[in-house]
């Protein structure tokens, strides 16, 4: 899932400071299992909207909703009866929810109420870490299923470095070394012969470095 | 035992403090109450193994949340003492009551703002939810 | 050994059998151009190739190109360090083919540092390629006449090519075949971390030899004199993959502080005498960080010198 954490509130506030007719929207996608954008963390930082608005004297409006995903029109158009009572919006779904918000509402200011992290997964409750960079062209049948790109720090490809100690990241010791664990794994799937060839250089045209991608499904689309 | 303990205290009585959700501490001082305080079991003591630790991060948490929108943090407050400790209940509810008096009134009571808010579903319209 | 041509002075000196001695020189960190020609100066004459490393530790510093085109101007061998931290396919090879341009013909190719060591932490990094594909890419440059691209080259950049190596870190099982898998892509010399743990570098070099690298790789022992007891500890808790035993700093520990650095380099001195008798250690290579006036006296009285001439 995509990972994001809440952005502290007096940046929210700082942003959202002059409206005075709010909708925080949330996200039932990822950001609900990241606990930083679903229904939940919606009430958190409407009531705290809430409070600072009355403390200041203010009378202002903050409504509260959460979309199945904002990722997709049919339920970012869920907004579209209700858009005009606000003249600002913040949304607590991720960069793409935000965005494909500003993008069905233009007249509409959208802000951003998460900080979108990365692609990742659930490591324990309250804890999440990152497996994923989206490059394009997947190599995991290659690294035992650990992705080098995502999980060294110098996302080599010919790893480890002369950093790693103790299965650890030179750049920090809460760092797995990602080559660590592929050789881990590699040895555990006899498979350490898979050292000795060197990979080539990859080609970053499918990652970010290509400019901004798109994917079609032909037989998906109408 | 008969203690007392000062009237203004209204208790919210919960199955464990862990129960107690960062939203419901927010909702209080957006209802307009000057102070709350979290009494839980003593730490170790919880019936569910860490109830009472997780009570404890939400309260610093929405301390957090409330020095930042000029409530200010020290009107929330979490305590433990086991069910045997009537007097020291008591005590608490006399201290936190004190306490909150010096800071005076929640600021939002003199403010005159009036924010408020609604929860909507994508189906329903402002009007319907209202 | 290996039957490619034979391109650099370092090279030549290492194909006829003799230990190699390298040594480094760090580049200021400003314009001043006297910098790294006084360091080559007082080294220039004790070691057959002068390293100048490329943004070590991630710090800003003049370019390691610059600095060996200056060496190289003043007569002596550079060892032209470039990291794939700052620069991506384009800048590293079009770098390669301004120091070909030069004269330059040995290279060092390594990853670098990870940028959050440095002074620029908030930096972007690049890695498009890993230390061994700038081994592969050179080798393609200078074998192929091509660049990655497949575009061919009238001159191509004649490179003698070296890799670093760390015998030291983790995990120890895989250091033999990391060293292979660098020699299989074209590395022909390497010059290792610095080495206080000689026990276990012997271990490591064993392996090395079992597996038949000695004779197609040329490994340069990478030595490092200790200051002090307090660089000691640096070196040991700071640097990352790093080595320091708790004799060494036993030792150090036993002389008055004032007498600390001259028995620092007695340790290297002993050390290289040493390593010199370990079956596959082909050549020494020094960093005496910012401790360069050193250097001829380690190589001196190392039974390194006078250095070998060759054409």
């Amino acid at each position: 899932m995509i990972i994001a954490e809440p952005k502290p509130i007096d940046e929210i506030i700082d942003s959202l400071k002059d409206f005075n007719r709010i909708l925080v929207a949330g996200c039932d996608g990822c950001v609900t299992v990241c606990e930083a954008g679903g229904m939940k963390e919606v009430e958190v930082v409407a009531s705290a909207l809430r409070i600072y608005f009355k403390q200041a004297g203010r009378a202002v409006t903050v409504d509260e909703i959460s979309l199945t995903r904002q990722c997709d029109r049919p339920y970012t158009a869920q907004l579209a009866d209700k858009i005009d009572q606000y003249d600002a919006v913040l949304s607590l779904a991720c960069g793409v929810g935000v965005q494909f918000l500003a993008e069905d509402y233009k007249n509409k200011p959208i802000f951003p109420g998460v900080n979108t992290c990365f692609m990742g997964g659930t490591e324990e409750k309250g804890l999440w870490t990152e497996r994923c960079q989206g490059c394009g062209k997947c190599i995991l049948a290659n690294t035992g299923g650990i992705c080098p790109i995502a999980r060294c720090s110098k996302r080599m490809l010919n790893g480890p470095c002369g950093g790693s100690s103790d299965g650890r990241c030179e750049v920090n010791k809460d760092i797995a070394c990602g080559w660590h664990l592929i050789y881990e794994r590699l040895k555990e799937l006899g498979q350490l012969d898979r050292f000795e060839t060197p990979t080539d250089p990859k080609d970053w045209n499918t990652s970010r470095d290509g400019g901004p991608r798109k994917v079609i499904k032909e037989v998906s689309r109408l | 035992m008969r203690l007392s303990y000062p009237t203004n205290v209204k208790i919210v009585k919960l199955p464990c403090s862990g129960r107690v959700d960062v939203v419901h501490l927010l909702k209080a001082f957006e209802d307009g109450a000057d102070g709350v305080y979290v009494a839980g079991c003593l730490e170790g003591d919880c019936h569910y193994q860490v109830g009472n630790l997780r009570a404890k991060k939400r309260v610093a948490y929405v301390k957090d949340i409330l020095d930042k929108i000029g409530i200010g943090g020290e009107r929330v407050a979490m305590y433990n003492l086991s069910a045997g400790q009537g007097p020291r209940f008591a005590e608490i509810a006399r201290e936190m009551s004190e306490k909150i008096k010096q800071l005076g009134p929640t600021p939002l009571r003199k403010s005159g703002g009036s924010a408020k808010g609604v929860k909507l579903t994508p189906g329903t319209t402002k009007e319907e939810a209202a | 050994m290996s039957t490619t041509p034979l391109y650099s002075k370092l090279q030549k000196i290492l194909a006829a059998g003799h230990f190699g001695v390298t040594s480094e020189c760090g580049p200021p960190r400003s314009c001043d151009p006297k910098g790294v020609e006084e360091k080559a100066r007082m080294i220039g004459d004790y070691v057959d190739a002068i390293n100048v490393t490329d943004n070590q530790t991630a710090v800003v510093r003049q370019c390691s190109l610059a600095s060996c085109i200056r060496i190289k101007q003043m007569g002596y061998d550079p060892v032209l360090q470039m990291v794939t931290r700052d620069r991506n396919r384009i800048a590293l090879q079009s770098d390669l083919l301004g120091a070909g341009s030069f004269g330059i013909n040995n290279i060092l190719c390594l990853t670098g540092d990870h940028q959050s060591f440095g002074d620029h932490p908030n930096a972007a990094n690049v890695f498009d390629l890993d230390s061994t594909q700038l081994v592969q890419t050179v080798k393609k440059m200078r074998d192929e006449g091509k660049l990655l691209s497949g575009f061919e080259l009238k001159e191509c950049p004649q490179m003698f090519i070296g890799a670093a190596e760390n015998p030291f870190a983790d995990p120890f099982e895989i250091r033999v075949s990391r060293l292979a898998k660098k020699v299989a892509a074209g590395a022909q010399f390497i010059q290792t971390q610095c080495i206080y743990n000689i026990p276990k570098f012997k271990q490591w070099m064993q392996g090395v030899v079992d597996r038949g690298l000695d004779e197609k790789v040329y490994i340069m022992a990478g030595m490092t004199p200790m200051k002090g007891v307090g660089m000691a500890k640096y070196m040991k808790n700071r640097v990352p993959g790093m080595d320091v035993p708790d004799d060494l700093i036993k030792r150090l520990s036993g002389v008055p502080k004032e007498k600390q650095a001259e028995e620092g380099i007695k340790i290297c001195i002993e050390q290289i005498q040493e390593l010199k008798e370990v079956k596959g250690v082909k050549g020494f290579h020094i960093m005496a960080i910012e401790w360069e006036e050193k250097v001829p006296e380690i190589v001196q009285q190392a039974g390194l010198y006078p250095r070998p001439k060759v054409d």
